[in-house]
């Protein structure tokens, strides 16, 4: 925030680097924005809530973004996310109960050409298989 | 820097560069970096420090190369090799090959196929061929030349008229002429005035800008500090998805080294000109590749786009007249400069002059990236440098445009890509993501996949956007399911045409694309979905 002068217009920039810090954003956190910047708590939320990049919710140690873009689609990515849903009853978007780990879905991280991608933990790796990915989400469980 | 120090700079940068008897150069783009590129890297390094060749053998992480299906890459200069499928294990076999100017047999990736043969490369020239994350080696590639060419030797009227006449169309997908736009925006009279670089690709399916800002980020910087000169600019935003992790390190530390070299900032090249570029991330909202939704975003408000006119080009960026252009466009800018707008108007159709670059993905042979000269065929671009469906399976339908585009089927391949003939089967160019998709692809599945999509990412600030997706995709999925009558194709059909003339923006206006397209040619799977509840 201080890089931009505290400037009303710095709010997407300022969610992001309180969503890095922390992982998500909380009230306290929104709360902070909102002085900092001078502007409505109403329009930090709504632009927390209206992008897909932020969360308001606590991630799991681990995450895992499963791309759901075209090529991932037809490469089999909804037979991941159903294999995931079939071991763990995890939607993506949900994290597992003992907070071990998060399944979200990103609209496409842009490596088409290893469809399908999944980010393990900012680690990209193309033309996953089910079985590859229950074997990590496996091991995060167990951790 | 002026001229002449960038000259002197290009000369020193080659005269380091020739010490070298040989050069290895590993991709590091995200395709290559997810498979293992950073560690072939890093094995390299070690095997060639171990020989003892560090003197003559220089190791650098180079952008993407095109051929993402079969990273990592590595090529090897000067014989000009190209390895395909590098693992680390093979380090020592590569560089004993380099020693006795032997390849080694099994890794090597024939750069004469048509993959590498058809392509012509303007905006990917220098895509990995230098190390992004070094300026001197972008210098000594005829970075910045554009640059300074234009800043000491022309005027701003002179800028955008060699634009113009190059006839580069928007690469975001729109195709407005980019020479029209930076003469409204330079006419505009303001105090104040911006240049954005829109880089929020957000079209799933698609990868060219992310490629380019990784690979090459000092080449979109100079079309856009070019722009600024052109329209009178002094600041600029570059807007990037927070997706892209690796884009945005390369183009800050880009930003960072253009400042210091006297390329970007005050008084660049030694010109009273001076122009200060910041980056802004997007937050993973795809309506604000839209440029009025991009515009709110970067003042720090919700995507939403409003109506146009007045265009950003008037009233823009806090009611100041903005330029908003494609980090592809900005990409064509430092070349058409230096070699001239008749060099570029001269490749391409009549209307589509230069060249594109796609992102070629889905159920495909070669995966990646390729810059193809505008008025290409679909077939050339599928089965030449694609290299055909794999598997035996067969080619049904190639999707361009992402979720505002259309499905082209196999009966109209000959169709020129350009942006009419495109228009005219329903589909659009796009931002230049082309998904191959064969005859295992249920089209009404994909159909009901893109309007999912778009129902998700409307903004909601229109209601025939907002309710009419939703309806659109309770159709289609009763379609899927083989719920569906002749009644609720009918409806479809008029839902569509209500969502693509009521809608405020492209988002809305677009939406119906898949749908409308594939009804077109694939009629007869809406059909037999019907038939399944009849029977």
């Amino acid at each position: 925030m201080r890089r931009l002068g505290y400037a009303p217009h710095a709010l997407v920039e300022s969610l992001h680097a309180a969503q890095e810090a922390f992982g998500y954003l909380d009230k306290p956190a929104m709360q902070f924005v909102a002085t900092g910047l001078r502007v409505p708590l109403s329009r930090v939320y709504g632009a927390a809530t209206f992008y897909h990049f932020f969360s308001l919710k606590p991630p799991g140690d681990h995450t895992c973004v499963v791309c759901t873009g075209t090529a991932c689609h037809i490469k089999g990515a909804p037979d991941l996310l159903s294999a995931v849903a079939a071991e763990f009853s995890l939607k993506a978007g949900e994290t597992s109960k003992d907070g071990k780990f998060s399944v979200l879905s990103a609209r496409c991280i842009g490596t088409c050409g290893l469809a399908p991608a999944v980010v393990f933990d900012s680690e990209v790796a193309g033309k996953v298989t089910s079985e590859q990915m229950l074997e990590r989400l496996r091991g995060w469980a167990a951790s | 820097m002026t001229p002449d120090e960038l000259r002197e700079a290009a000369q020193i940068e080659l005269a380091a560069q020739a010490r070298y008897t040989q050069k290895v150069s590993v991709c590091t783009a995200a395709g290559c970096a997810s498979c293992g590129g950073v560690q072939v890297k890093e094995a390299i390094q070690r095997q060639v420090a171990e020989e003892g060749l560090k003197e003559q053998c220089l190791v650098r992480s180079v952008g993407c190369m095109g051929l993402c299906s079969a990273g990592p890459l590595v090529a090897v200069e000067p014989d000009g090799t190209l390895y395909h499928h590098v693992a680390p294990d093979h380090a020592p076999e590569i560089v004993r090959g380099l020693d006795l100017a032997l390849p080694v047999k099994d890794l090597v990736c024939p750069t004469d196929q048509p993959f590498f043969a058809r392509q012509h490369k303007i905006v990917l020239e220098n895509c990995g061929r230098i190390d992004p994350d070094k300026l001197p080696e972008a210098i000594a590639a005829g970075g910045y030349e554009g640059l300074a060419q234009a800043l000491t030797t022309r005027s701003p009227a002179e800028v955008i008229h060699e634009v113009t006449v190059s006839g580069l169309r928007g690469r975001g997908g729109g195709g407005y002429p980019t020479g029209i736009k930076w003469t409204t925006v330079a006419k505009a009279f303001a105090a104040e005035k911006y240049v954005i670089c829109n880089g929020d690709e957000g079209d799933p399916g698609a990868f060219m800008d992310r490629a380019l800002l990784e690979s090459d980020p000092h080449r979109v910087l100079e079309g856009m500090t070019i722009a600024a000169y052109a329209v009178g600019a002094s600041r600029g935003y570059m807007y990037v998805r927070a997706e892209y992790p690796l884009a945005v390190t390369r183009l800050k530390s880009a930003i960072r080294q253009a400042e210091r070299a006297g390329l970007l900032g005050k008084n660049i090249c030694g010109t009273p000109f001076s122009f200060d570029v910041d980056i802004r991330l997007g937050a993973g909202a795809f309506v604000c590749g839209e440029e009025t939704a991009l515009i709110a975003s970067v003042e720090g408000r919700r995507g939403a786009p409003r109506p146009r006119p007045p265009y950003p080009a008037e009233s823009g960026l806090w009611g100041a007249p903005t330029l908003i252009n494609n980090v592809e466009t900005f990409g064509n800018i430092p070349s058409i400069i230096r070699k001239g707008g008749d060099w570029y108007a001269s490749m391409g159709t009549e209307k589509s002059k230069g060249t594109k670059v796609f992102a070629l993905a889905g159920c495909i042979r070669n995966t990646g990236l390729i810059e193809v000269p505008m008025g290409i065929t679909l077939r050339e671009i599928v089965f030449d440098i694609g290299g055909g469906v794999p598997e035996g399976r067969e080619f049904k339908a190639i999707q361009t445009g992402g979720p505002s585009g259309g499905c082209i089927p196999e009966h109209l391949l000959d169709t020129p890509v350009d942006y009419e003939s495109l228009h005219e089967l329903g589909s659009i160019m796009g931002s230049g993501g082309m998904i191959v998709m064969d005859d295992s692809a249920s089209m009404v599945e994909t159909a009901r996949f893109f309007m999912e999509f778009s129902m998700a990412e409307s903004c909601g600030k229109c209601v025939p956007c907002r309710v009419g997706t939703a309806h659109l995709y309770d159709l289609l999925d009763k379609f899927a399911r083989g719920d569906a009558t002749p009644a609720d194709l009918a409806l479809l059909e008029e839902l569509c045409d209500v969502v693509k003339n009521t809608s405020l923006c492209g988002l809305g206006i677009s939406a119906p694309n898949p749908v409308l397209s594939t009804l077109r040619f694939f009629r007869h799977e809406y059909e037999e979905k019907l038939k399944a509840v009849t029977a």
